[in-house]
């Protein structure tokens, strides 16, 4: 199977062994034809959003309005910040070019003069192998001023590394849109859509890492090529990232459409000690776990995910054996979303501390089997409700694995004991003590 | 009062947004570098180079987990605690690091060597569990290596 994204050539991320490859030839045939055609090639090819929801590349392009004075923004989402995924930064490190000279084709598309490349704070190394290649393609003048002398035609925009400072929501577009004014990365409230109103109140389009860099070689192949491969519905290879109880965790190029038991044992070398799979989160923190029974024949790309009953999100693949106590992952994953949640919206706010202190209780064996209900009943009162789509990312985990991983769940807790109405008033006065403490 | 030389580093930011406030971040981290922490005074005198209120720029500077409001020891220990190290031993990780160190989240040795604080994933699941010293990465941890990368910084 060719690799795309990071094919085995030795030291691809210099710049002279790229060019080599191929490098930078894409956009000059880019620049050779219209901007629509470009779109059009795209759009055609059916590339989807690698970011987490999977919205195709072309139509989102298109979007952007093509008569005003306002000048036009391309945002590179590289936050990657969410527990589980980290194939983004094998991009930085191992073909960032590819990334560089797809983010050159898209601002042509989209008639863009500055694009953002956001990078979460904590990758300080990969910012820096970035940056590294950013200066040579600047150099060169693939990048920047020179480059009509360079790649002909006439167009020629800047590319800005932006970095971060440790905030999981500016990975959400409107919050990252923030982050990048300086300001407080609080997500908006859409619409207006970054199209229309993004970056500095201009027309804006925000995509991943992983997107973009596709970009130079369906430009190269042609849409006809790209769309073959995997999944149709979604398809190109994808970056799997698999982590947890795996004998060989690391980063994965393969085709949309993978078996995800072929991913686990074929590729991540099956579980340490040949132990039972008891749960599987297939695409990043904030998606619905699978249980170990249900595996078999479940496909690696959106659709088959939803079908299955999980989502794609970033491809970030997390194994955990037989022996792992869900109740202690849950707290763990509810105290990323407590802290992480910017605090806008109450059911965002409140729902995540309360679903976190409701876990630690059940986690200290405190619990109780309406606990379960409680829980179920906060992340439903979440989801749907806010601005952004933390807050269901922050509600799923804990509403999917009650729902199945139950029987455990069940045995951590203690059953209700019926008791007289009176005191069942009373206890229930005493539920309503976490209501007002988090009302503080 | 900034000096002139972090006056310069974060007029060179300027350089790459048309609005002076967007270079916010990287404000907050020059000063950081050179004085490992920001404090109300350099809240102040950033805000002042960028055109923004010092008011604003604090609730940008609270808003990051890798901003310092308050003074730090000479060298931060960031601990991954997020759900793919816990899987992996986190937990064993943590408690070497608070035996022997003797501090907790939030506290800095009382020699001013080190502070500890967790950090929401860092981007390294496969090579859990992790950690980040002034920005330099370990991964694949176990306990009995932790005091030789300890060493490393005085
Ligand atoms: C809380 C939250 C965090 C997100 N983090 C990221 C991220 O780190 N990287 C990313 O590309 N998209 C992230 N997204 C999705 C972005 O909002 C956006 O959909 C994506 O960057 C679009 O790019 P794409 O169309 O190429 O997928 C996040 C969304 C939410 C709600
Ligand atoms: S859903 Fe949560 S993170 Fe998103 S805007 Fe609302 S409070 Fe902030």
């Amino acid at each position: 199977m060719e690799k795309i994204l990071l094919p085995d050539i030795k030291n691809l991320h210099q710049i002279d062994v790229y060019i080599q490859n191929g490098g930078y030839e894409a956009v000059k045939k880019a620049y050779k034809r219209t901007p629509d055609e470009v779109i059009d090639e795209v759009k055609r090819s059916g590339l989807r959003g690698r970011g987490g929801a999977a919205f195709l590349t072309g139509l989102k392009w298109s979007f952007m309005p093509k008569n005003t004075d306002k000048p036009k923004y391309l945002c590179v989402n590289g936050d990657e910040s969410e527990p589980g995924s980290f194939k983004d930064r094998q991009i930085f490190e191992f073909n960032p070019h590819a990334l560089i000279e797809g983010i050159t084709i898209a601002c042509y598309a989209i008639q863009a003069k500055a694009a953002y490349v956001y990078i979460r704070g904590e990758y300080h190394n990969w910012i820096q192998m970035l940056q590294k290649a950013l200066d040579d393609a600047y150099a060169r003048g693939f990048v920047g001023e020179k480059m009509p002398e360079t790649l002909g035609g006439s167009f020629s925009c800047n590319i800005y590394i932006h970095k971060g400072a440790g905030a999981y929501v500016c990975g959400e577009e409107s919050s990252l849109m923030n982050s990048i004014e300086g300001k407080r990365g609080y997500p908006r409230v859409k619409p207006p859509f970054p199209a229309q109103f993004g970056l500095w109140g201009c027309p804006t389009t925000i995509n991943n890492v992983e997107t973009i860099s596709n970009v130079p070689t369906i430009i190269n192949k042609g849409w006809e090529w790209f769309s073959k491969i995997g999944e149709p519905r979604h398809p190109g290879t994808l970056l799997f990232g698999v982590s947890g109880h795996v004998n060989k965790p690391g980063v994965y190029e393969l085709p949309s459409g993978v078996l995800l038991t072929d991913l686990i044992y074929k590729y991540a070398g099956g579980v340490p000690g040949n132990k039972k799979i008891k749960c599987v989160i297939p695409g990043g923190s904030s998606m619905p776990p699978l249980r170990g029974d249900q595996l078999e024949g479940v496909k690696m790309d959106a659709e088959s995910l939803k079908a299955a009953g999980s989502a794609i999100g970033t491809g970030g693949v997390m194994v955990m054996d037989e022996d792992t106590d869900l109740v202690r992952v849950l707290a763990r994953i509810a105290k990323f979303y407590k802290h992480e949640s910017c605090g806008q919206c109450t059911p965002c706010r409140e729902g995540t501390g309360w679903m976190l202190k409701t876990l630690n209780r059940i986690a200290r064996g405190e619990g109780t089997s309406s606990d379960l209900d409680l829980l179920t009943d906060v992340a439903k009162n979440i989801e749907g409700n806010t601005i952004c789509a933390l807050g269901d990312a922050a509600a799923w985990p804990v509403k999917f694995f009650i729902q199945r991983f139950r029987e455990e769940f069940e045995k951590a807790v203690k059953p209700e004991v019926s008791i007289p109405v009176a005191n069942k008033i009373h206890s229930m006065r005493n539920t309503a003590v976490p209501l007002a403490e988090i009302k503080k | 009062m900034l000096t002139e030389e972090e006056k310069h580093e974060i007029e060179e930011e300027f350089k790459l947004y048309p609005y002076k406030s967007a270079a916010a971040i990287e404000a907050l981290k020059v000063v950081q570098k050179h004085r490992r922490w920001v404090s109300d005074e350099s809240i102040k005198d950033i805000a002042q180079l960028l055109g923004i209120t010092p008011d604003e720029l604090d609730s940008v500077a609270t808003f990051y987990n890798l901003i310092y409001r308050k003074p730090v020891g000479r060298n931060v220990i960031h601990i991954c605690n997020s759900v793919s190290c816990w899987v992996m031993g986190y937990e064993s990780v943590l408690k070497h690091l608070i035996d022997h160190l003797g501090i907790t989240y939030g506290q800095t040795s009382s020699d001013g060597r080190f502070t500890l604080l967790p950090v929401q994933c860092l981007g390294t699941c496969d090579h859990a569990p992790a950690l980040m010293i002034n920005g330099d990465l370990y991964r694949d941890l176990t306990p009995d290596i932790i005091n030789s990368i300890l060493e490393k910084y005085q």
